[in-house]
This record gives C-alpha cells, structure tokens and sequence, in this order.
C-alpha cells in the first residue's frame, strides 16, 4: 500500500530524512518510531504530499506523491502533530467543510459525518466552538477528519499526544479497530503505544532507519543470548562453580551483594533454557535461591540502544533491566 | 465541476470565518457609514450649488446641474480611497492566519489544488467587497427616489463596476502579500504600503511626462478608473484591471506553491 524508496529530504544544508525506505501492507499497523527530530514529521509529510521529497520516491496506492498528488490525497487521512483545526468554527461545521474538500458527494456528507463523529466519541461537543474544546476532545475532532472520507491510508502523527490517560487508551482501542479495513502508519515516542497497537515498527533516528521488524522479534534480537539473574545466599565461589557446571551456561560473573547474598549473571547459549538445571544445581548444593529472573530488553532500551548509540560511544550499554518472569 | 465545487468549499469557509467574527460588520458598517457621510455633504454640497444655479438662471445663465457629476462621482471617488484602507483588513488573514494555526496543512493535504485555494479565498474577499458596495449603493435608491429628475443609470452601475474592480486588483495583490508571512498584522501593513505605491503611480500621469513616466502611470490603478466613474465602459480599462487581478492570483499562487519547495 505504501512504498517508500530511498526517500531523501534536505532544508538546505540539513538532511531531515536520509535515504530512508520501507513497505507498508494492505491493513497493516506500522509504528514509525523515533527521537524528536528524527524525521518522522517530515517522512509523513512528504507520503501526505505536503512536501515534495529531495530525493527518492514514495508510492501510495500505487500513485507516486510528486507524479500524482491529488489521487495520493484522495486516498490518504492525515493528523499532523498539532491537529489543524479553525478555532472560530463548531465541529459540525468544520467536519462539513473538510468533508467539501475532500470530495464527498452531498448525498452521502452527512452520513460520513455522522459516522466519524460516533466512531471518535465527540457526538456531545458537535454544536461547540473548537477553539472551547480540551485538548482530547481536539485530538479527537482531528482524527474524525482524517477518517471522515473513509481513506485507504492514515497517517496518524502522535495521536495520542496530549490526552490523559484514558483517552489514550480510548484512541489506541480506536486506532486498532480501524486497521484492517485501513493501513495506518502512526509515529509515536511513546514505546508501549507501538508494542499494543502495531504489528511493525520502524525505528528512525537521525533520518536513517536503524531497524524494522516486529514489537516482538525486536525484543528477541537485541535480548541477546538469553542473559539470567541468580540471587543465592549462601557460598559465593560455591555457587558460582554449581551454575558452570550447568549444561549449556556460557558464563557466570558473582557479583556480591550483601555479606551473605550473592547475584550471578549468567549468559546461557542463546534459545535454551537453563533457568530449572540452575534451580536445581543450586539446591542441590544447599544454598538458597532468592531469585532467579530472565534480563531482556524492554523496547525502550532497545530504542535508547539503537538511537543513542553515537552519543554513548565508549560507555557502557544501557543497562538490560530485570524482566520478572521467574522468580523463586 | 469538482473544480467549482472545492472553490466554493473554500469561499463559504471564508465567509464563516467573515461572518463568524467581527470582520465583516466592522467593514460593512464602516464601508456604509463613511458611504452615507459622503453621500450627505456631496448632497448638501449639490444642493448648495443648485441653489445658486437656479438663481443664476433667473438671469438667464448657467447650464443644468447632473446629480451623476455633482453627487455619484465624487461618492466614488472617495470610496475608492476607503476601499484602499479596508480592502488589507479583508484580505491579512487569508493565508496569514492558515499558517500560523497550521490548517494550511490541511488545505495542502486535501484533494483541491493550490489554484483552488487562492481562488476561493480571493473570491471570497470579493463577495464580501461586493456586498459592502452594493450597501452603500442604497443611499443612491432615495435619489431615484425623490429627485424630480432621475439620474442616469449607467454611469453608477459603471462606477460600481469600476469600484468593484479597482478594490479586487487590491484584493488580489493582498491574498499573495498574506501568503508571504504568517504573521497578520505584518501581511495587513505590507498590504497597505503596496496599494499605496499602486495607487501613487498614477499621480504620475502627466502630460508632460517622458515615456517611462507614462509607462508608470499606465499601472496606477486610479488611472483606469476616471472613464469608467464617467459611464464610459472602455474595454482596455476593463482588461487592464483583469489582467491586474490575474497577475496578483498568479504571484499568489507561484508564491504557495514555491513555499512547499522551501519548507
């Protein structure tokens, strides 16, 4: 539905998006992922053909942004950071007016609009002037734009930037029913957001893109061989030779923690499962196993990872943090 | 047909924002109030005159007195001066105000061309320009009301025509100023400076002038105005302001569509 190739933009001297490419499916959820001003504005900027790319090319539907603007926008609902709404105007008004220039016939306005209206939630604030409305109920008026002419792609740039929480969870929910019937690509900083809602993720970082998969397989890869954290009480040498002895341990580094426990981080070969012969080898011994917890990286590390690389050179990796999924 | 359509989407969206605040009042009420205090001392001044004349003819002078001279073309000649104040106000905001509140994101985003846009708004302004020439065109309706002799037609409808279009010129170089800034205030003060030097090159015009001067004096909008307040509907002085007005849209429209460029 979406192909960006090689796509290239320059303000002058700068390069705000550098040769960045990636695809979208038919009903996909892509999370577009990255620091501020890494240039995830100006990418969806140019698929919505409000800028024109320095280089490369995107595609949507199969029409080409720069050859074919108006079929690209015809097919395309976009949110922009700061929803673009006419503070002077009242929802039905504005919803009325958006539906004119996106070409709905007259027959079939005011049912789209109605339609949106349910599907975002703000039956209740149609009559009122935008500019009296809270934030949320904004955001909310935006995203019944885009989705007003029942577009095949939206762009949803931070949609959920500025509501509390449950709205947020309110737009998620939303933003989740429509894929499937639309291929949505949101650009986010807000990580749990891309895990719940997206099915990939493109992480950008100064105008590159540093990595694509899924939530999921993200974690897996940058987890690393599967990394484990034993608290023993009890004989530290003692308990560091039971765990080597374990079949399939690659290495064991104790770390004391107090006069009588001990941490162990053990890194066992990658995709096998150590944590029970450790258990027991530790038992077995007679010490006492306090914990015992698998370490992977949550997609915030692997974000701060991937996207702080430069400026963290020469220092240690950012710590993995403790997934509690044993624990003894 | 979608052209016309999304021109229209735009031009009713403008005159919401017209109406929906205090623009349009404040224009239309200014426009007719200094219409109708015109139209007060050129009457009285008329009457004055007429007076006078009337007597004088008792001894056998002076020729009869036309309302169009003596009443309606001064009248236009001063509105023509009001539209150079109120025809800015009309248009600062148009591309001024979608910039700073970042909905000329969701013009450019939208299925409608850039040329769609600036014609909308432009006309727009016109309709409400044209509305606040038609209101202060009442104030003749008690002429042909009570004068004993009615005036001729013509000549106001061609000054109207001549007002009309004359003030769109304004119109249409104050939609390209608006575009150049998101700032209103600035895009209403350049507005205003440009009318004024357009207008001020027709103080050149000069019978002793050289061919440069003459060139100059030919661009001055007043210039074109004298024949066509007179009832005389020159063709050349008809296309010289629709050509004035294409090229204001044209500057306007180059001007957005280049903005997009150098975002």
């Amino acid at each position: 539905m979406i192909e960006v190739e090689n796509l290239t933009k320059r303000y002058g001297r700068t390069t705000a998006v550098d040769g960045v490419s990636f695809r979208v499916q038919k009903g996909e959820i892509l999370g577009f992922l990255g620091p501020n001003g890494a240039g995830k504005t100006t990418t969806m900027r140019i698929l919505t053909c409000y800028l024109p790319p320095t280089e490369g090319t995107a595609r949507v539907a199969g029409y080409d942004v720069f050859e074919a603007p108006l079929e690209v926008k015809k097919r395309v609902g976009y949110i922009p950071e700061t929803p673009p709404l006419y503070p002077d105007m009242d929802v039905d008004s504005f919803l009325d007016f958006c539906a004119k220039i996106k070409g709905l016939p007259a027959a079939s306005r005011k049912g789209k609009i109605d339609e949106a209206v349910g599907k975002t939630k703000i039956g209740d604030v149609r009559g009122k002037l935008i500019g009296r409305l809270s934030k949320g109920y904004r955001q909310r008026v935006g995203l019944a734009q885009a989705i007003l002419a029942n577009p095949d792609v939206l762009i949803l740039d931070e949609p959920t930037a500025g509501l509390d929480p449950k709205q947020i969870i309110e737009t998620r929910e939303l933003i989740k029913s429509l894929g499937g019937d639309h291929t949505i690509v949101l650009s986010t900083h807000i990580l749990p957001e891309v895990s719940m809602t997206c099915g990939r993720v493109v992480i950008i970082n100064k105008g590159k893109v540093v990595a694509e998969d899924t939530p999921q397989n993200l974690t897996r890869r940058l987890r690393g061989a599967g990394a484990l954290r034993v608290d023993v009480r009890g004989d530290a040498g003692a308990a560091a030779e039971a765990v080597r002895a374990v079949a399939g341990v690659v290495s064991v580094h104790p770390r004391p923690e107090s006069s009588e426990a001990t941490t162990l981080e053990v890194e066992a070969e990658a995709g096998r499962d150590v944590r029970a012969e450790i258990a027991r080898a530790v038992v077995g011994r007679g010490l006492d196993l306090l914990a015992l917890q698998q370490v992977g990286m949550s997609l915030e590390e692997i974000f701060l990872h991937l996207t702080t690389t430069d400026t963290a050179h020469g220092e240690a990796p950012p710590a993995p943090a403790a997934a509690p999924e044993v624990t003894a | 047909m979608t052209a016309l359509r999304n021109v229209w989407a735009i031009v009713e969206k403008e005159w919401r924002h017209y109406f929906g605040s205090p623009i349009a009042y404040v224009a239309l009420m200014v426009w007719t109030l200094l219409f109708g205090i015109f139209f007060y001392f050129a009457f009285s001044l008329f009457l004055r005159q007429s007076m006078m004349a009337a007597q004088q003819m008792e001894f056998g002078g002076g020729p009869k007195m036309s309302l169009n001279e003596w009443l309606i073309r001064p009248v236009m000649h001063n509105m023509a001066v009001v539209a150079l104040f109120l025809t800015p106000m009309l248009t600062m905001r148009l591309f001024a105000e979608e910039k700073r509140q970042g909905t000329i994101e969701l013009l450019a985003t939208a299925p409608i061309t850039d040329l769609q846009i600036v014609l909308g708004k432009f006309l727009a302004a016109v309709g409400l320009y044209g509305l606040m020439i038609l209101a202060g065109l009442l104030n003749l309706a008690l002429v042909w009301h009570y004068a004993s002799s009615p005036p001729e037609w013509k000549p106001v409808v061609s000054g109207a025509l001549a007002l009309l279009l004359f003030g769109s010129c304004f119109l249409a170089l104050g939609v390209f100023v608006s575009t150049l800034t998101r700032n209103q205030i600035v895009a209403g003060i350049l507005s205003f400076c440009l009318f004024l030097g357009v207008w001020t090159l027709g103080w050149a015009d000069d019978p002793s002038a050289g061919p440069v001067m003459k060139a100059l004096a030919y661009l001055g909008v007043t210039t074109h105005m004298e024949d066509l307040v007179k009832g005389v509907v020159d063709l050349k002085d008809v296309v010289f302001y629709l050509s004035f007005i294409v090229f204001g849209l044209f500057l306007a429209h180059q001007s957005v569509q280049s903005q997009r460029w150098r975002a």
